[in-house]
């Protein structure tokens, strides 16, 4: 056996490496802010059709993220973030990834419409091809608005899995959309923020990179200011209630504190201490939606309870 | 060397498809549960297949 061979054997994949092109913590947003959909959308759904959607939902999740990793294998391998991935690393070919990416998405698809309905199964569908074919291979290394735009397939999963529960698409779901889609953009430029040059290395127009960190700043700001109307209108909506409320009121005004924390700052103040306020917004923006969405959870668990004693304002 | 030698990388396969079978094996699990389910919510699972069949018509199902 030569020394090559042998090689090529010793970094033969592990079943770790496929289930990491499939993007787990990326499937977790989706499986999540999918559950609360189902839980908190009217109309009951059985717990075992509850969960295969789910699950089917996050396959569909993971196949677009190996289907990604397919296709950006060459600028993964530049980026330290991202240099380690399975493809880049030589541990999975990359026509695996892009067999395995393909195959989950049939599958998925197809067995989301056979579990719930077809609205559902073609939202799935819809999810996919938008992460992979619109944000992926036609705006990520193209503008800078990649992930304003591509933002849309993350936001999804509560749609799908309101249809999951009702067979159609509700104001509140769209609610949750619109949250998801509007939170994306600080999220990923406050990491941009304190990765910078692994993006610029790699030649994608992060809007840190194109427009530098002042402008990314101030945009930041910006889609954290939207995010306050949209919050307390989901609080108002068919799926929200006191906790929503609440949450909607704590996150805001902490998710806005860190944002104006990061117009204050410079780059050279930023440097100095490690990026500190700016990694303390991406932590804050993770916190965010998931305690928003736990919130909308709790309120669906206990809307039979208060329903008895306090008439909560439905706006929308 | 020995014939019955392994290898690191055949515990890694080992565990790779020991794994694929578990996964396999509670994909077979679910389509039992959701059948179950579908099944004993008393939904209609004959599709039309171009020939009428009294199942299929309105109102013959109310007993």
């Amino acid at each position: 056996m030569t020394g090559a061979t042998a090689e090529k054997f010793i970094v033969e994949a592990d079943f770790d490496d496929y289930v990491t092109l499939l993007k787990p913590r990326v499937m977790s947003l989706a499986v999540f802010t999918a559950a609360v959909a189902i839980v908190a959308a009217p109309g009951f759904v059985h717990p075992v059709i509850a969960l295969a959607s789910i699950l089917f939902i996050a396959v569909g999740a993971g196949a677009s993220g190996a289907l990604n990793m397919w296709w950006d294998s060459d600028i993964d391998g530049i980026m330290m973030r991202t240099r380690n991935r399975p493809v880049p690393a030589g541990r999975v070919r990359r026509e695996d990834a892009f067999a395995l990416g393909a195959w989950l998405s049939g599958f998925s698809v197809v067995m989301l419409g056979l579990t719930a309905n077809f609205l559902a199964a073609g939202l799935l569908a819809f999810s996919i091809f938008f992460y992979v074919v619109i944000y992926t291979v036609c705006l990520k290394r193209v503008t800078p608005q990649n992930i304003v735009i591509g933002g849309a397939a993350g936001a999804l999963p509560p749609v799908i899995g309101w249809a999951v529960a009702t067979e159609g698409i509700g104001t509140a779901a769209i609610l949750m959309f619109l949250l998801i889609f509007i939170w994306t953009p600080p999220h990923f430029w406050a990491l941009a923020l304190f990765v910078k040059d692994d993006y610029a290395d790699a030649g994608i127009p992060m809007l840190t990179v194109t427009h530098g960190n002042r402008t990314a700043r101030w945009q930041i700001l910006a889609y954290t200011a939207l995010l306050v109307p949209v919050s307390l209108l989901l609080a108002f909506s068919e799926v929200g209630g006191p906790a929503t409320l609440l949450a909607a009121v704590w996150l805001n005004a902490s998710f806005l504190s860190a944002g104006l924390a990061l117009v204050r700052r410079t780059d050279s103040q930023s440097n100095k201490d490690g990026w500190t306020a700016e990694r303390r917004m991406f932590r804050i923006s993770l916190v965010f939606l998931f305690a928003l969405f736990a919130a909308v959870a709790a309120d669906a668990v206990l809307r039979p309870i208060l329903d008895g004693f306090l008439h909560w304002p439905h706006l929308v | 060397m020995p014939i019955t030698r392994q290898h690191e990388l055949h515990v890694r396969r080992s565990r790779r498809n020991l794994l694929l079978a578990g996964l396999l094996g509670g994909f077979v699990v679910l389509i039992f549960a959701i059948t179950v389910v579908k099944l004993s919510s008393g939904q209609l699972m004959e599709a039309f297949d171009h020939v009428v069949r009294p199942s299929l018509l309105e109102g013959t199902n109310d007993g």
